[in-house]
């Protein structure tokens, strides 16, 4: 309440999202490059040796079969951000087009839509999840992702359906539609300028979102990402056991997921106070 | 006529994204006891800035300079500190805005916003705070308070909501009243009305009003004494009849010129040449200079204030008014 | 105002029934046999199998399976149990649910106090250092998976010190004439780090959204009206602008109700606490749907409870809505 500048406030908010930039490049650099230079996480299991503390050999120290943490984080980071891309793509696809639909043909079929989005709504995504992956037998790591990226699409379709409402009544719309302009042309030229910035501001959010689920699922023994590929959720759960003796096991897998949820949440809000202010 | 508001060398420094500017700039006025005094300008000309930075209700961003003197009654409040100025608002100098809609709180009833105020400064029970604001409301000339005090503000007409306000500034009796652009939200005539409650209840309760407004049409027959502003500064200084009838800066002639008239014969409007320059970007000199049909090499440089006739002052280096 | 409220239910009723159809189909149309673990692990022969799935009603064609499931949770049925045959689902979550209200009622009391108290806090004092420190913390919080904030918990406090317990709700081994005051603070010291865990990883929502709505909130002109009548500070703060500020930390609440009712599934399976999200565990690792379906039935109700009720109440607090 008192005067204070409000200049270097906004500044380090978006440097912030610089700092995010920054440190998500660097995984992204280090999960395509790292498994070449390092030890292959996927190397002889050795149980005799078990689980060594961090050192100069094995900086993240070594796990129950003796594998490498360090590397198996690495490695693990390509899947979760591979995972995470992909099923938040799938996720913005079809969002946006079930939004479209809605939005844009209007009367049963929207209301069909949206009651089946508020009741998707109503259900958790970890359980909407867990409800089709428990009993799947032998989940794979596609249909994984597919699984992921069908339940995260309900949110962006109300969005989408909620510009589409918007613009539809727009004049310009109307007179757009008299000269004869195809609905494909007035989408393109209209409803993906607008809904642009919130889109993206949601995917980023939803990456972050994306890996700490499938962290989670793998976590609880579900997820689609099957021994021995490193899975970081996977990895903290299988350290579990040996938690009192092995701490290290389970603490830098989750460090990993930290760091890289965190940084791609601080360009999420540098992107949403560019792109979508209203709802920063 | 006694000074019972004395502001000298005002400045209030905003602070942005390209730097510091600084929207009110050496603005010097006084209110004496019992007057009407009308700060007039155009949008941007940092009269609402001043009045806020009276009682420092300015936004956070802005701040006062140093060398400004706000003295109530020989007080000066810049140095206050927020428990002393707590004492001064709404007890001594109290201030209503321009949109009485989003200046009323809309979760609680325009009753309890009065009590409130009332029981902020006087150590009064409920029921006694209650009359005392049917009272008031009935003052401000709104009938049937008795159902009116449990309403809420969305319930109200502007009209109605702007007298709240108003009933609300009187409460604690204060000295000074400060009205930001009171009617300048209100349809036209519910203006008339609210002014005229302005007025009676300037004279029943013996305060002072700073009015601020760029409307030159209510200054006339209101205010005594008129304070134009531009571009963060004030330009001239004169009771309302004599700037009226002989304005003495070219600004102020501008301005009078642009209004349209009613009576007397139709005249082609002749609007100001130039836009009003932003507060990151002051021309140097007299700031009006640039749109001035007299300007001439002298206005580069800031002219002094002087005197023109008694209790009629202008910032220009022209030595007649014409 | 009466015929809003019914339809609001009705609403929340509907949403529910299509939310409990769509469970239903999704577990269904999943691929997979459910009874395959149990199969499994008890090495059941064909005939045994087959009268299993007879049991469970899975020999039946889809639509019947359906029409039997209805009429079960109209009853107040939700089937029985796979791996922890012949418990019912029903009882099953019954027994849990103190359990789950303790762990979940702590951290939401938590939430609400704490997260709401340093949210406008730090709305009050925006752009200052400590604020944006807080900021940053939160914005990690939120980063961090409660599993591994719970295991990294349990090891420092559990494993490292040895000062508190980590897994259950009480000491297995206190004599069974221990006093109930005893055996009362017994439970908390177990109740300690889970809710410690929850809690940080959902006040970080909670300040946040508090945090942005006490920022717009003290932009208002009311603010500055009330400012302006001398209030003090503390009025001005909590009586002005956080009753305004107070909506979207309403929704919030109905966000977290699930959690109320089932503590969460990571948190609980860390740390072995018998509520409903160590349930859910149970059922996963025992690959027992009918258990998953019931826990997951109800959660969903308590999300469609949760939005109602902040809807409700939104609607009872704000007057520009009631007054309609």
């Amino acid at each position: 309440m008192i005067a204070r500048p409000e200049a270097p406030f906004d500044r380090w908010r978006r440097s912030g999202g610089w700092l995010g930039v920054v440190v998500l490049v660097g995984m992204i650099a280090v999960a395509l490059v790292g498994p070449l230079a390092l030890p292959d996480p996927a190397s002889q299991p050795d149980i005799v040796a078990g689980a060594q503390p961090p050192s100069l050999a094995h900086p993240f120290g070594t796990d129950v079969l003796s594998r490498d943490v360090l590397s198996r984080v690495v490695s693990g980071a390509r899947i979760s951000l591979a995972i995470a891309a992909l099923a938040v793509t799938l996720s913005l696809v079809l969002g946006a087009t079930f939004g479209l639909v809605a939005g844009y043909w209007g009367g049963w079929v929207d209301t069909v839509l949206m009651r089946l989005v508020d009741g998707a709504l109503a259900i958790p995504r970890l359980f909407l999840l867990l409800l089709l992956v428990t009993v799947w037998d032998r989940l794979t790591i596609v249909p994984f992702v597919l699984v992921i990226g069908a339940t995260g699409w309900f949110g962006t379709s109300r969005l989408v359906r909620a510009e589409v409402l918007r613009i539809k009544s727009e004049p310009f719309v109307q007179a757009a539609q008299a000269l004869g302009a195809k609905p494909a042309r007035i989408v393109r030229r209209h409803l993906l300028p607008n809904t642009a910035g919130p889109l993206l501001v949601a995917a980023t959010l939803g990456v972050g979102n994306v890996i700490l689920l499938e962290a989670g699922l793998s976590f609880l023994g579900v997820g689609g990402v099957r021994p021995p590929t490193p899975s970081w959720g996977r990895m903290i759960f299988e350290g579990k056991s040996v938690l009192a003796t092995a701490p290290w096991t389970s603490i830098f897998p989750g460090v990993a997921i930290v760091v890289t949820v965190l940084a791609v949440n601080l360009i999420g809000e540098a992107l949403r106070d560019h792109l979508d202010p209203k709802n920063a | 006529m006694t000074t019972l508001l004395d502001v000298r060398r005002l400045t209030v420094n905003f602070f942005s994204e390209a730097g510091t500017v600084t929207p009110v700039d050496d603005v010097s006025f006084q209110l004496a006891k019992g007057e009407t005094l009308a700060l007039v300008g155009e949008s941007g000309c940092g009269k609402s800035l001043t009045a806020l930075s009276i009682l420092q209700l300015l936004p956070r961003a802005a701040s006062i300079g140093p060398g400004s003197t706000i003295e109530l009654d020989g007080q000066d409040l810049v140095p206050l500190d927020e428990a002393a100025l707590r004492a001064v608002r709404g007890a001594r100098i109290a201030m209503i805005f321009q949109d009485p809609m989003t200046s009323l709180d809309p979760v609680y009833t325009a009753g309890s916003q009065i009590t409130e105020a009332i029981r902020a400064h006087r150590n009064v029970g409920k029921r006694q705070a209650r009359e005392r604001a049917l009272e008031l409301l009935e003052e401000v000339g709104i009938p049937d308070p008795l159902s009116r005090f449990d309403q809420y503000p969305h319930e109200l007409s502007g009209g109605m909501r702007q007298r709240v306000m108003i009933a609300i500034a009187l409460s604690c009796e204060p000295q000074v009243l400060i009205a930001d652009e009171p009617t300048t939200a209100l349809d036209v005539t519910v203006q008339a009305q609210i002014l005229e409650i302005l007025d009676r209840l300037r004279r029943s309760h013996d305060m002072a009003v700073l009015l601020i407004t760029h409307d030159l049409g209510i200054v006339a027959g209101r205010a005594d004494r008129v304070a134009v502003m531009y571009a963060g500064r004030i330009v001239e200084t004169a009771p309302t009849d004599r700037l009226f009838q002989h304005p003495a800066h070219p600004y102020t002639q501008a301005l009078l010129a642009s209004v349209p008239r009613l009576t007397g014969p139709l005249q082609r409007l002749t609007p100001i040449q130039g836009t009003v320059p932003n507060p990151d970007a002051w021309p140097a000199g007299c700031r009006f200079h640039p749109r001035c049909p007299y300007a001439f090499d002298r206005c580069q440089q800031q002219p002094p204030v002087r005197a023109v006739a008694d209790g009629h002052e202008t910032a220009c280096w022209l030595e007649s008014p014409q | 105002m009466a015929r809003w409220l019914l339809g609001r239910t009705a609403q929340a009723g509907g949403t529910f029934v299509v939310a409990v159809v769509l469970m239903f189909f999704i577990m269904r149309l999943s691929p997979g046999d459910p009874l395959a673990r149990i199969a499994g692990d008890r090495h059941l022969s064909d005939v045994e199998y087959q009268q299993l799935q007879e049991r469970f009603g899975l020999d039946q064609p889809l639509t019947t399976q359906f029409r039997a499931f209805v009429s079960g949770l109209a009853r107040g049925d939700l089937g029985t149990s796979i791996s922890l045959t012949p418990f019912s689902v029903t009882s099953l979550i019954k027994a849990r649910i103190p359990a789950s209200l303790l762990l979940g009622g702590t951290v939401l009391l938590i939430n609400f106090t704490v997260g709401i108290l340093l949210g406008v806090w730090q709305a009050v004092h925006r752009g200052e250092r400590l604020d944006r420190w807080l900021s940053v913390v939160s914005l990690t919080a939120y980063a961090i998976p409660s599993f591994w904030l719970g295991l990294v918990l349990a090891w420092l406090f559990g494993v490292h010190w040895h000062v508190l317990p980590v897994a259950g709700m009480h000491t297995l081994t206190l004599a069974p004439d221990t006093p109930w005051l005893a055996r009362a603070a017994d439970v908390l010291r177990h109740l300690v780090l889970p809710a410690t865990t929850l809690s940080i990883v959902t006040i970080a929502a909670t300040i946040r959204y508090q945090r942005t709505a006490m920022i717009e909130a003290l932009g208002q002109d009311y603010v500055r009206s009330a400012r302006a009548k001398g209030l003090s500070v503390r009025q001005v703060v909590w009586r002005h602008a956080w009753r305004n500020a107070l909506f979207p930390v309403l929704t919030l609440f109905g966000l977290w109700l699930p959690l109320f009712v089932t503590g969460s599934v990571f948190v609980e399976a860390v740390f072995g606490w018998p509520g409903l999200g160590g349930l859910t565990y149970e059922a996963i690792s025992g690959r027992d749907y009918p258990l998953i379906m019931g826990t997951a039935i109800l959660v969903s109700a308590s999300v469609v409870v949760g939005t109602w009720f902040s809807d409700v109440v939104h609607m009872l607090l704000d007057p520009r809505v009631r007054l309609q």
